[in-house]
């Protein structure tokens, strides 16, 4: 009675998650090869591997904008912030600064961007979407601007293994993934912050009346959304060895939104589903990986992904789920 | 204008005196710029975001938005180019067809926000990435006109005048059709909003859906209403930046919804709905060009400062928006507490 | 059966939700040219009674005649042309808009589907000058006072063929002077021979202007009565339910006052532009004070302003004889303050959240993020008080919106006790909940100020509060009107402070 399968958390993975197998499922009889895993040279190589490897920038993403979903925000900013950090990551290196050096500036500047959509949002009371979309587009306008709207190439081993080493065999960035999850869950578990997310999403004014201060939270939660696109920013110009204002995150917001979406975070805020978001998060990328192993142009993905966040968000409709019980709905 | 009417339209006021400001300083910094065919070419260039503009002024009037007026544009520009270039269809179909289109793309994103109470921002970031992938999987590449009807070479047929330019008399200079197409949804859009009863149930939704549906107006009708406008706008923006550059390109548009809104917001509309101003988002878009002409005649600045100014002055507007309704809320005391 | 004379008729109206029963076997007369007042208590029936009249909601059973036709409307568009209007308190109008729009919105006048601008103006002003009142109709109707907007709302309310005419509490935001203005705007349409419903809970202003006066109780019927016939005091025992003789009796079972006992929280003289005159109020350790008075006497307002949910614009709050401005709840429940809000579902509970979480946020959110209130420390609060409480729940791990409303508040209690709190003040704790959870809410009172914890008791539950409070200050019409305390507490007493007409005084 009081196994694993009766907590919420496994009542929401269950669905990504059975999604998930019947993807694999499709793979196992129909790409030859799909489930090979080899060893070269001490490295994990196959396709499930690069899955992993590919799907670690929105992974890293999801599980900020998992604490921003749960405020009943959302932040449209991300990919804006992920071409900023890569992109002043890449010059800096290029300038021949120290790695920590760079990493605590690029990183810092993310965490700037977060801080400034928290006072915009919690403070001003501007409208998440539209705050966060200023620095989408004015964001990416300052990554234009930092490189001159070029691609800034580097050469350094230490920058480049955040994106492409691997450590015990298994891709970096999937570590750092893994490492980022843990820390998530951790900051969730064994503080109070979990509990005062939820309670701001779930119902802001009686989180406010029992004393949490509910701006500071959100302040919070879209600093931290910001420092895992700034990190998701870094492994992406690291594992192409240069930053690329123009292309870096483009269209990344929706797959983050999709991925916490997908696994089981309502957008209205309240419970959230970290492990949920990471699974959405690989859902998505092994779906994309076969429908190019498929031979399907990659534009499809793209439109593949609109109607399933549609389904997605229409599942989770009340209305629409009533209108399957009974009489329909009185809207 | 007396005393009280300026006060009772400060966003509007505003947006004026910046646009004016604005356009004082670029004539008396740069030569060339206050010559008519120089202003009349911002103004052309600018005209498929002024309509699209204008289509989402209605959905942020009722308090949503629209994020994939981009879209709607880049998927218009390359499907219209495929049937006619490539499917050799007569425009005279083609244009109508995707006008239906745009309808019915409007109406669903309205439907699923209205029933299924969806969040508009999600519905239509959906729709934005929708319509983008299609565009990109209907042709990867742009598509250059050579049809006589929509363009390209010169031509007597009648529907020419979409793309021909019309001589203005006096002045030696010409404007071209699609500039006129523009001028014209301007009027509708203004008179609809100013002079029908739907468009005083958009502000009415805005200003207050409760009280809206209380006192009995249609909320439903006029909420999917201002998303079928604002798609069909979109499609007509498409069709515009079709002619305008003779080239269907399945990328037009992109980054365009921050500039739609920021031209709304600008314009004086109340990102919370129930005020604004189609005049506004015109003068709105003539703002953002003018920032864009600057920017070009200062050849030391980069062009992606463009990007950057708009989202400040945006952001610069919403915060004055706020500002005053702070204050409207301590004057009138507290009205309508929720 | 009808009335002749009768306008609209309500008989044996039932109305019932999922495990409420809201209305039953009510009825109501109204009657060409009158005013009718419509009083009850929270709770009593009378908005649900509104909104089945308006369509809002569809009654279980009885009928409604209008004119001697039976009519059934579904919605309050279709109650508006049948000639229901109602102006509710929240007035319903759009307030960037013009008040000409306001009035006509919906139905204005069109050539070929065009606005006629002049003439919607026109029609608006003829409106408003049937009502006597004469303003720029062109001006944005939110920039007018809230009585102007209230006169507009009837003004649109009358444009369509109006014969009854529903105000549900249109005078709570008003000044006198304000609501003078509206009766003589009532006097006029009574004489136009519409008949009025009037919902308020300001008795003066229910003498001042009614004909008649019906009073429902707990979703009842208790009766019709000529208002020149009806005593205040008599009203308000219909309201309350309680015989005046039979509350001589009661004063007997009240608690003893505490006597040499030093405040420690003192209010000074503190007061709110529009939501409390200022008032002095102390309450010490150990002690309930009793707040008393109608709904909007300013009851609630009092405890927002000490809980810091809304900012005093005078007086000084002292706190251990020093002078201190309380401005967040944070704040509030860092000094130990515990506030259970009135509005249960608005206010306190977060619905999807466990019954464990419910109970351990105030205490955490004192304690801040990382002073992080271990798993099974927090497993052990809430079986403590789910137990202590007596909290019916399958398990600590049940959100708390699957809970009856007796053991939600009763969560939010635990809540507040959880972080151990010197001052608890409670709004309506007892509202909507069955006796045996009112009993056990009222034993703990009694052993919470046993150990020392102060509590400041709002309820309209005259009995409750006698019974209670060692000490009760009555409030009407945003102020105080007096402090009672020992012999004096008795529910006859706080009636005839509450009933006092200001004429009386």
């Amino acid at each position: 009675m009081n196994s694993a399968f009766n907590s919420p958390t496994w009542h929401k993975l269950k669905w990504p998650l059975a999604a998930l197998m019947l993807v694999l499922l499709y793979n196992y009889f129909y790409t030859p090869g799909f489930f090979q895993i080899e060893m070269k040279a001490g490295r994990l190589f196959g396709s499930l591997i690069d899955v992993l490897n590919r799907a670690a920038p929105v992974m890293i993403i999801s599980l900020g904008m998992t604490l921003v979903i749960a405020t009943g925000g959302v932040d449209l900013s991300v990919g804006a912030v992920m071409a900023i950090s890569g992109a002043i990551a890449a010059l800096l290196i290029a300038k021949g600064f120290a790695l920590p050096l760079v990493l605590m500036i690029s990183l810092g500047v993310a965490i700037v961007a977060g801080v400034w959509n928290g006072l915009l949002i919690g403070y001003f009371k501007v409208p998440p979407i539209v705050a966060t979309l200023i620095l989408m587009v004015s964001g990416r306008g300052v990554a234009q601007l930092l490189t001159g709207g070029n691609h800034i190439p580097f050469k350094h081993a230490g920058f480049e293994f955040i994106g492409r080493g691997y450590l015990a065999a298994i891709p970096f960035a999937a570590v750092l993934t893994l490492l980022l999850f843990i820390t998530f869950v951790i900051i969730s578990k064994r503080t109070a912050a979990g509990l005062f997310i939820e309670a701001t999403g779930d119902n802001e004014v009686a989180s406010r009346y029992a004393g949490v201060q509910t701006r500071v939270v959100q302040f919070a939660v879209y600093a931290a959304c910001s420092l895992c696109a700034g990190i998701a920013g870094l492994i992406a110009t690291a594992n192409l060895a240069e930053a690329d204002p123009s292309a870096a995150g483009i269209g990344l917001e929706l797959d983050a939104i999709l991925a916490v979406v997908i696994g089981g975070t309502a957008l209205q805020g309240g419970r959230y589903f970290l492990a949920g978001s990471l699974m959405g998060a690989i859902l998505l990328q092994t779906l994309t990986t076969t429908i190019l192993t498929r031979g399907v142009p990659t534009q499809w993905t793209q439109v593949v992904k609109a109607l399933v966040i549609i389904i997605v968000c229409l599942l989770q409709s009340e209305v629409f789920r009533r209108s399957f019980q009974r009489k329909p709905a009185t809207a | 204008m007396n005393l009280r009417a300026i006060k009772r339209n400060i966003p509007f006021v505003a947006t004026a005196s910046v646009c004016l400001l604005l356009f004082l300083f670029a004539s008396l910094r740069y030569k060339g710029f206050l010559k008519l065919p120089y202003l009349l070419g911002f103004i052309s260039d600018d005209a498929y975001l002024g309509i699209a503009a204008i289509g989402l002024t209605f959905v942020i009037l009722t308090g949503g938005i629209d994020l994939s007026v981009g879209g709607v544009i880049g998927l218009t520009s390359i499907s219209l180019a495929l049937l006619v270039e490539k499917h050799h269809m007569n425009p005279m179909y083609a244009i109508p067809l995707v006008l239906v289109g745009g309808v019915l793309f409007g109406t669903l994103m309205g439907c699923l926000i209205h029933f299924y109470l969806l969040p508009p921002f999600l519905v239509t970031l959906a729709g934005m990435f929708l319509v983008r992938g299609l565009a990109f999987v209907f042709n990867q590449e742009s598509i250059q006109l050579t049809d006589q009807m929509l363009g390209g070479h010169s031509a007597s047929h009648s529907l020419i005048v979409f793309n021909s330019t019309i001589k203005i008399p006096l002045a030696n200079t010409s404007i071209p059709g699609t500039t006129l197409i523009y001028f014209v949804i301007f009027l509708i859009a203004l008179v609809v909003a100013q002079f029908t009863k739907f468009g005083r149930n958009v502000y009415a939704l805005g200003g207050n859906e409760h009280s809206a549906a209380l006192m009995g107006l249609p909320v439903a009708r006029t909420k999917i209403g201002v998303y079928v406008i604002s798609s069909l706008c979109s499609t007509l923006a498409g069709i515009v930046h079709l002619l305008y550059n003779v080239k269907g390109d399945p990328t037009s548009g992109t980054g365009l919804e921050l500039d739609a809104i920021a031209a709304v917001v600008i314009g004086g509309t109340l990102l919370s709905g129930g005020v604004g101003y189609i005049a506004g988002t015109i003068i709105g878009v003539l703002i953002l060009s003018i920032i864009q002409a600057i920017i070009n005649f200062e050849g030391s600045l980069n062009s992606w400062w463009t990007r950057i100014a708009i989202g400040m002055l945006l952001l610069l507007f919403i915060l004055l928006q706020k500002l005053i309704q702070a204050k409207k809320f301590k004057t009138a005391g507290t009205f309508q507490k929720t | 059966m009808a009335d002749a004379t009768a306008l609209l008729q309500l008989r044996g109206i039932s109305k019932g939700f999922p495990g409420v029963k809201a209305l039953s076997d009510v009825q109501l007369t109204i009657r060409r040219g009158e005013i009718h007042s419509l009083m009850g208590e929270n709770g009593a029936g009378k908005s649900t009674l509104i909104k089945v009249l308006t369509g809002v909601y569809r009654r279980d059973g009885g009928e409604i005649l209008l004119n001697g036709t039976s009519i059934d409307a579904r919605s309050p568009e279709e109650a508006q042309r049948l000639g229901i209007s109602t102006v509710y308190q929240e007035v319903n109008l759009i307030p960037h808009l013009s008040v000409a729009e306001n009035i006509c919105l919906g139905r204005q006048t069109t050539t070929l589907g065009f606005l006629k601008w002049k003439e919607i103006r026109q029609r608006a002003e003829k409106a408003l000058a049937r009502l006597g009142i004469e303003i720029d109709v062109t001006e944005t109707v939110s920039n007018y006072s809230i009585a102007i907007q209230q006169l507009v709302a009837i003004a649109r309310a009358l444009d369509i063929d109006a014969k009854v005419l529903i105000l549900d509490e249109p005078t709570s935001s008003l000044d006198e002077k304000e609501v003078e203005a509206l009766f003589t705007v009532l006097r006029k349409l009574k004489a136009e021979g519409l008949g009025i419903v009037f919902v308020t809970h300001f008795l003066d202003q229910v003498y001042a202007v009614s004909d008649r006066i019906t009073v429902l109780r707990n979703g009842t019927y208790v009766g019709e009565y000529e208002a020149a016939l009806l005593p205040r005091l008599q009203l308000i025992s219909k309201m309350m339910g309680k015989e005046l003789s039979e509350l001589e009796m009661k004063a007997a079972d009240r608690v003893a006052t505490k006597a040499g006992v030093t405040p420690f929280l003192k209010l000074k003289q503190v007061g709110r532009k529009g939501s409390l005159k200022p008032l002095d109020l102390e309450i010490a350790a150990g002690e309930i004070v009793g707040l008393s008075g109608l709904l909007g006497s300013g009851r609630t307002e009092t405890a927002r302003i000490v809980f810091g949910l809304d900012r005093a614009d005078c007086g000084e709050l002292q706190l251990d004889g020093k002078a201190i401005s309380i401005t967040s709840p944070r704040q509030a429940s860092g000094l130990k303050f515990g506030f259970c809000p009135e509005d249960r579902k608005v206010q306190a509970i977060i619905p999807n959240l466990s019954v464990r979480e419910n109970i351990v946020l105030a205490l955490q959110a004192n304690r801040g993020w990382m002073g992080y209130v271990s798993r099974p420390t927090q497993i052990q609060l809430a079986d403590k008080f789910i137990k202590a409480l007596n909290i019916k729940t399958p398990n600590p791990e049940q959100p708390i919106r699957l809970l009856s409303g007796g053991n939600q508040q009763k969560v939010i209690l635990a809540r507040w006790l959880a972080s151990n709190p010197r001052l608890l003040i409670l709004d309506e704790p007892t509202r909507g909940i069955d006796v045996g959870a009112k009993l056990e809410i009222e034993k703990l009172m009694a052993q919470l100020t046993g150990e020392g914890m102060a509590i400041l008791f709002i309820s309209s539950d005259l009995e409750e509060t006698v019974r209670n409070s060692h000490r009760v200050v009555v409030l009407r019409d945003r102020q105080k009107v007096c402090e009672l305390r020992g012999e004096e507490i008795s529910e006859k007493n706080i009636m005839h402070a509450i009933a006092a007409s200001d004429s009386d005084q």
